[in-house]
């Protein structure tokens, strides 16, 4: 298995409440996480939006060995952002800002974790089903949207892969030689996805 | 079957000799064959117009002169009908393999057949167990080995039940067991299959052989002369 692991988009199977729990009302739950959280911006709806979505992944119990090397580099982010906002804001905002984006992406992540894709296709092409007088095809936007899911762990792959071979070629130090490799391989690889696609009959 | 009727491609390419102009390149010459073999190979050097060939058959490349047909189909006119009856296996799986899980994969591919999601995750776990994958359901498709990905791809494709299989080069990312694996599972197909490949063996198996050189079709006829007159053309300096 790939060594980058990530927290979205891979489904960890299981028969836990929150597993059982339709894919729609979860959906609901993370959809009034991120009003309530945009709706009331204070540290204390924060942390307890934080703490309600730990109670849910402990309950669901992921496998956090592979869920927390996915997250590091989210909570590195969020201690930058956090370290920004306290010296210019002061520590309420900090921790306002840090831990409602840490809550989403885990609410993200239990969603993702204990879902199949495949129930979730299902509920988006339902969702979007009226859209579809708008000329809006909705088996295209759930595609879409499970496309999105798999290409973070592909893209992930890409960069792993641009960085050794950067590291083989003693480039370790030059971030162009990583950065451009991955942008014209996530380029190529997006064509290539778009073969496959079009070659399952996929979106038409 | 499938029919080419004069069908070429040229594309235009940056002038290496004026910049910022282009010029016409042909990357297939137009030819004319009918295949209505099962199993018909297509070799060739890297570059010749191997994988075009095979993307005009379902219109991922459509023929810039001439005509092709598969089933009886227009592909230039009616491509998503072609598509929805012939499947197309490329060399590198994780282009191909669109869901998180193998098993949402597979499923993805039978959603306009089987609506009915339970239904569904039934034939998916048929689907995989008949390609030897029954205990990957839930295994993230990027856990799988390169051998197993490229069975996950094919088990994708074939659970459509195409008619006509166009694979290219679908082992030669693959070591030796997965790609024994692999050529038995094609030679037990009922659908035709036209393989591009660079495995000698494979295309001798063919009951009929195209041999690609320079965008030519510079032979096209009995497996075991075309593969000698390829690998004579190789040998030479």
């Amino acid at each position: 298995m790939s060594r980058w692991s990530v927290p979205l988009g891979l489904y960890q199977p299981g028969t836990t409440p929150v597993h059982r729990l339709g894919a729609g009302p979860k959906l609901v739950v993370l959809a009034v996480l991120g009003v309530a959280l945009v709706a009331w911006p204070r540290w204390q709806v924060a942390v307890g939006g934080l703490a309600f979505v730990v109670a849910a992944a402990l309950l669901a119990r992921l496998r956090w060995r592979d869920s927390a090397r996915g997250l590091v580099p989210i909570l590195v982010l969020l201690a930058v952002v956090a370290a920004f906002q306290t010296w210019q804001r002061g520590w309420e905002v900090a921790v306002q800002v840090s831990a409602s984006l840490f809550a989403l992406v885990l609410a993200g992540t239990v969603l993702t974790a204990t879902t199949p894709g495949d129930r979730l296709v299902d509920l988006l092409v339902g969702g979007v089903r009226p859209l579809a007088r708008l000329g809006l095809k909705p088996e295209v936007f759930a595609l879409a949207v499970a496309l999105m899911l798999r290409t973070i762990p592909a893209l992930l792959e890409v960069f792993g892969e641009a960085r050794d071979a950067a590291r083989a070629r003693g480039l370790d130090r030059q971030p162009r030689a990583v950065l451009v490799p991955t942008a014209v391989r996530t380029v190529a690889r997006a064509h290539a996805v778009g073969d496959a696609l079009a070659a399952r009959g996929l979106g038409e | 079957m499938i029919e080419f009727e004069g069908a070429g491609v040229v594309v235009s390419a940056a002038d290496p000799e004026a910049p910022g102009r282009t010029v016409a390149r042909t990357i297939l010459e137009p030819f004319s064959a009918v295949l209505t073999e099962q199993r018909v190979a297509v070799i060739g050097a890297n570059g010749s117009g191997k994988s075009t060939l095979a993307r005009l058959v379902n219109g991922l490349r459509l023929a810039t002169t001439g005509r092709v047909r598969t089933l009886g189909l227009d592909v230039a006119r009616q491509g998503a009908a072609v598509r929805s009856r012939v499947g197309f296996v490329f060399t590198d799986p994780d282009a191909q393999l669109v869901m998180p899980t193998a098993g949402e994969d597979v499923g993805l591919s039978l959603r306009r057949s089987v609506p009915d999601a339970g239904e569904r995750a039934t034939r998916t776990r048929e689907v995989l167990d008949r390609f030897g994958l029954a205990g990957h359901v839930d295994t993230p498709v990027h856990a799988l080995s390169g051998g197993q990905k490229q069975l996950l791809a094919l088990a994708g494709v074939l659970a459509t039940e195409p008619e006509v299989l166009v694979c290219d080069e679908p082992t030669t990312l693959l070591d030796l067991r997965w790609r024994r694996v692999v050529d038995e599972l094609l030679d037990s197909l009922d659908a035709q299959v036209l393989l591009v490949t660079h495995d000698l063996a494979a295309a001798e198996r063919a009951e009929r052989v195209l041999v690609v050189d320079g965008g030519h079709i510079i032979f096209d006829g009995d497996p075991l002369a075309g593969v000698a007159m390829y690998a004579e053309r190789m040998a030479a300096p």
